[in-house]
């Protein structure tokens, strides 16, 4: 469980965290959403005691960072891909991070084998490659056998196989009971990761819901049916208080309603479905619709080549991770 | 129009790419995936006559791409977004690559609108991000307005907005009948940006086909279908009835019915008789990587796919906290929770405005293998590249 | 609090794992060596052509030490490593997740470093002065002579102490590159420029390496230098000074800013 009460920080005038409340619930997967610059990295470094707070707190299961004794028993994280010593090989630089928190050096060859890293346990890890230098980081995160694991885009550089496996991996040690709290720029990556989502913008937040209801409520829902008889599905919809529009190829659309009520509703007039489903909108489509208003530099957009508007963020971050 | 034919390179003993001919047609988004290791990049390299095949050849529009008159007018690239010199600014790194393929400098400044990046001009590109680097890539590439682009993992780095935008970007130019060719990682992106899809592994040609029938070829659709909550004894009923009539049923973890080999109007038809009532009855097309991950098992260098991938499946967590199921029915083999987080289903995207996969990833897998540790992992072929 | 005998074993870790710590401290060793036994053998030979105030002060342990002014940048270049490269590499920010107590983080480091590089420094300095008073003939001094023991001694204090205070400039300019840029030229150029400056010398006599370089002298004012207003103690105070200001210095960047 992670906690975090005002959190906010700034740099000189420029509030980049704003007075951030949220918490990260332990069994399920926590997505962490936001745009560029809206502050996810310094939110995310500041629960790792990295940065320091202006104000507020951040508390992992109820300690302040740096009362955790061996705290990599407590919390792992995956920020940086490169954030290792390039000229120690992938095992030294597990070695050093175990033995600081009196992690037994078997625990090391454990979770290199866990991200498939075995047989360049022994190669300096400057010659890796993103995807490579992302288990390593994962590697790390997994050392301590930790209840929190925190993942800053964790599949940034893998390829479709390691893609699928990291996803898995933090499934199942949500399923475990685990905390899992990722950051994600790709939505479709999140949407089949992510069970609850913290959405920020500007620093503040902007959502801290169930993936599910963030979709419904900030997009459109509705149930599609196709039935033989369509024309008396319609009139007994109708004669029911609903709207069904028709969207071609014999199919209805149904707003503000649900596949239990319409199902039910079926069965009562011996009417028989081809389809009863629900749609929703993307994760994507959600997400859109939600920052348009927090990020930064929609009134900035120029349409220049006729294009889809061209985000034309003022750059006003460049250092900043992400 | 790229085009090649019988593409074959070796270094040394190893052959990176074999016999490889396919054509990317202008007008669609043609995505070309495949496992680290299989040739992608070389293929790539190929293409833009910066490595030179062992045999075979490859053209654009015809000539091979060191003899294209004005190459950069006619074909543009997004190789790697730091491949630029860091000490310059953004937009006299573009003019130098203008005067050099006689573009007039006012080209610049529209591919730096087009970007995006108007405003950080005049800085050294030293100080940018990835996903500014990248945007740079992708202004460098749109300099010669030519008719065939190549893009190398556009997205990386890019923040959910720029992600959109260079997909709505790759598909315009598309449909302004461009030749796109891009590579990418990332399945659910591409399921949402390509229309056709060029697959090879271990160098050789897997599959050159349009989405959905790549996905129709390589993986099961299925019907999810949900039976009244409140009494289960129904749902027991219709499992019966659909085994019975020849479909294979499997529990998904929030109690609906994962059924394949039936179409949706016999589901209904069986329920109906049985006196069955359906809460839900929709049709699932499984994920392009589920599709891509069945093709490419045996292509994937230096892994035992097969197994290790099986063994990857999260085993099921009855009662997982936040999933609120009810306990599992032992009649119905179980799906792993992968597929019942059932995102957008297809076409509700009014982003993509041509026929796609849903972006959910139904495994519509035999029945699990008992569980093992979720955490087996692939050999990662990336190790390959560099740590040999 | 993690455990500091953990973290000490982790640092130790770190240090034998990466090449550089080799390669920097082979090099401080042989280079001052190296360059003390040819200077013993040159002032053995042209022992004639000095001047006679420089005759009477000859001080044939100091001169067998002159390889270390070679030598200490290849301490130096150690001392910027093993803390920079924490930052060059990004290594800092998992280092400090993994070690959140900044005071256990840094000192534990600069303790096993620092013993490294003092272990080093003293065998490099006895082997420094014996190899060169082997070559000093009859000009050589003996262990046991006066003053000597504690000079040999003092040598390898010093290049231990450059060491460390080199730890403490990179924990506070957080680079190696910058640390390196400042560091070389001033121990290498501008201290001992500066130390032939009238003036600017009576300045630069308080320097960390001017200072701390009168623990090697046996014959007070040797060859003929300057006089210091301080003895060789007193000397080695004033870098012990230095050194401390660099490690406060450095643990309140570390302890302040942002990783």
């Amino acid at each position: 469980m992670i906690e975090l009460e005002g959190l906010t920080k700034r740099y000189g005038t420029k509030i980049a965290v704003d007075h951030l409340s949220f918490q990260v619930r332990p069994g399920v997967v926590t997505g962490f959403l936001g745009p560029n610059g809206a502050g996810k990295s310094t939110t995310m470094r500041m629960m790792l005691d990295l940065d320091n707070p202006t104000s507020g707190t951040v508390r992992i299961d109820g300690k302040h960072y740096r009362e955790l004794q061996e705290p990599l028993k407590y919390i792992g994280a995956l920020l940086d891909a490169k954030a290792m010593h390039g000229g120690r090989s992938a095992y030294n630089n597990l070695l050093c991070l175990a033995q600081s928190n009196r992690i037994p050096a078997s625990r090391v060859g454990e979770v290199l084998d866990l991200v498939g890293l075995t047989p360049v346990a022994r190669k300096k890890s400057k010659g890796f490659s993103l995807g490579m230098g992302q288990r390593l980081g994962i590697a790390s995160a997994l050392l301590g056998d930790p209840e929190i694991l925190m993942f800053d885009e964790p599949v940034n550089g893998l390829d479709p196989e390691g893609i699928h496996w990291i996803r898995n991996l933090m499934k199942a040690l949500a399923g475990e009971g685990r905390t899992i709290f990722v950051s994600s720029h790709l939505m479709s990556e999140m949407a089949l990761t992510a069970d609850h989502l913290i959405v920020i913008g500007q620093g503040k937040l902007l959502a801290d819901t169930s993936m599910a209801d963030f979709i419904q409520q900030n997009s459109r829902s509705y149930v599609r049916l196709r039935s033989p008889e369509q024309e008396r599905l319609r009139d007994v919809l109708h004669a029911n208080g609903f709207i069904a529009i028709e969207s071609g190829n014999g199919t209805l659309e149904v707003d503000g309603a649900t596949t239990e009520k319409l199902g039910e509703l079926a069965g009562a007039n011996q009417i028989v479905l081809h389809e009863l489903s629900s749609q929703r909108a993307s994760l994507e489509e959600a997400f859109m619709q939600m920052t348009a208003g927090a990020v930064e530099y929609h009134a900035h957009g120029t349409d220049v080549h006729g294009a889809a508007p061209a985000p034309g963020p003022r750059w006003g971050s460049i250092s900043e991770g992400d | 129009m790229i085009e090649a034919v019988g593409l074959t390179k070796r270094y040394g003993a190893k052959t990176a790419v074999y016999n490889l001919s396919f054509q990317v047609r202008p007008g669609v988004v043609t995505g070309f995936l495949g496992p680290n290791g299989s040739g992608k990049s070389t293929t790539m390299r190929m293409i833009l006559g910066l490595d030179r095949p062992t045999s075979g050849h490859v053209t654009i529009g015809g000539h091979p791409f060191r003899q294209l008159p004005n190459a950069p007018r006619q074909v543009g690239a997004l190789l790697d977004a730091k491949a630029v010199h860091g000490g310059r600014s953004a937009r006299s790194h573009l003019l130098s690559l203008a005067q050099l393929a006689g573009i007039p400098a006012q080209r610049v400044d529209e591919v730096l609108g087009v970007v995006g990046l108007q405003d950080v001009a005049k800085r050294r590109s030293k100080g940018f991000s990835l996903g500014m680097g990248q945007r740079l890539g992708i202004a460098a590439a749109l300099l010669g307005d030519p008719q065939v682009l190549l893009f190398d993992e556009p997205v990386n780095g890019l923040d959910p907005e720029g992600i959109l935008w260079v997909r709505n970007l790759m598909k315009k130019l598309a449909a302004e009948g461009r030749t796109v060719f891009v590579s990418s990682h990332l399945m659910s992106e591409m399921a949402l940006t390509a229309d056709h899809l060029i697959v090879i592994g271990r160098g050789q040609l897997l599959a050159d086909m349009s989405v959905t029938d790549f996905i129709s070829a390589n993986s099961a659709d299925f019907a999810r279908v949900r039976t009244p909550q409140t009494e289960p004894a129904q749902r027991e009923k219709l499992t019966t009835t659909l085994t019975e009539a020849g479909g294979q049923v499997m529990s998904e973890p929030d109690g609906a019915l994962r059924v394949t080999g039936l179409p949706l109007p016999r589901i209904s038809d069986l329920a109906h008789d049985a006196g069955v009532r359906l809460w839900e009855l929709s049709p699932h097309q499984a994920s392009l990587e589920e599709a891509y991950m069945r093709l490419t098992q045996g292509a994937v260098d230096y892994r035992s796919t097969d197994d290790r991938l099986a063994h990857l499946q999260a085993p099921l967590q009855p009662g997982q906290p936040g999933y609120g199921m009810p306990p599992q029915q032992p009649t119905a083999p179980e799906v792993s929770q992968q597929g019942w987080y059932a995102p957008p289903p297809p076409g509700q995207n009014p982003y993509a405005g041509t026929p796609q996969a849903p972006a959910q990833s139904p495994y519509a897998g035999a029945p699990q293998p008992p569980a093992q540790s979720p955490y087996a992992t692939p050999q990662p072929s990336d190790t390959t590249k560099d740590a040999r | 609090m993690a455990a500091v005998s953990a973290v000490l074993q982790s640092e130790w870790t770190k240090i034998r794992t990466v090449s550089s710590t080799v390669w920097t401290l082979a090099s401080a060793l042989i280079v001052t060596v190296g360059v003390g036994a040819a200077l013993s053998a040159v002032f053995n030979s042209t022992f004639d052509d000095l001047s006679t105030a420089e005759k009477l002060t000859f001080d044939p342990t100091l001169v067998s030490f002159f390889g270390m002014t070679l030598g200490q940048l290849a301490m130096v270049v150690f001392g910027v490593l093993v803390v920079g490269t924490e930052y060059s590499s990004g290594m800092i920010r998992t280092s400090l997740a993994a070690v959140p107590q900044r005071a256990t983080f840094l000192f534990s480091k600069i303790a096993v470093a620092g013993g490294l590089a003092l272990l080093v420094g003293v065998v490099t300095s006895f082997l420094s002065f014996f190899l060169g008073q082997a070559l000093l003939g009859e000009h050589r001094a003996s262990i046991g002579d006066e003053n000597v023991l504690r000079a040999v001694f003092g040598g390898g204090l010093y290049m231990g102490l450059i060491a460390i205070f080199s730890m403490g400039v990179a924990a506070m300019l957080r680079s190696s590159m910058l640390s390196l840029g400042i560091l070389m030229p001033f121990f290498f150029l501008v201290s001992q420029i500066l130390a032939a400056v009238p003036k600017a010398k009576e300045v630069a006599k308080y320097f960390p390496d001017q200072a701390g370089s009168k623990i090697m002298q046996v014959v007070p004012d040797a060859l003929n230098t300057e006089k210091a207003p301080y003895g060789p103690w007193g000397g080695l105070g004033i870098m012990l000074l230095w050194v401390a200001a660099a490690l406060i210095g450095g643990y309140l960047v570390l302890k302040k800013r942002d990783a």
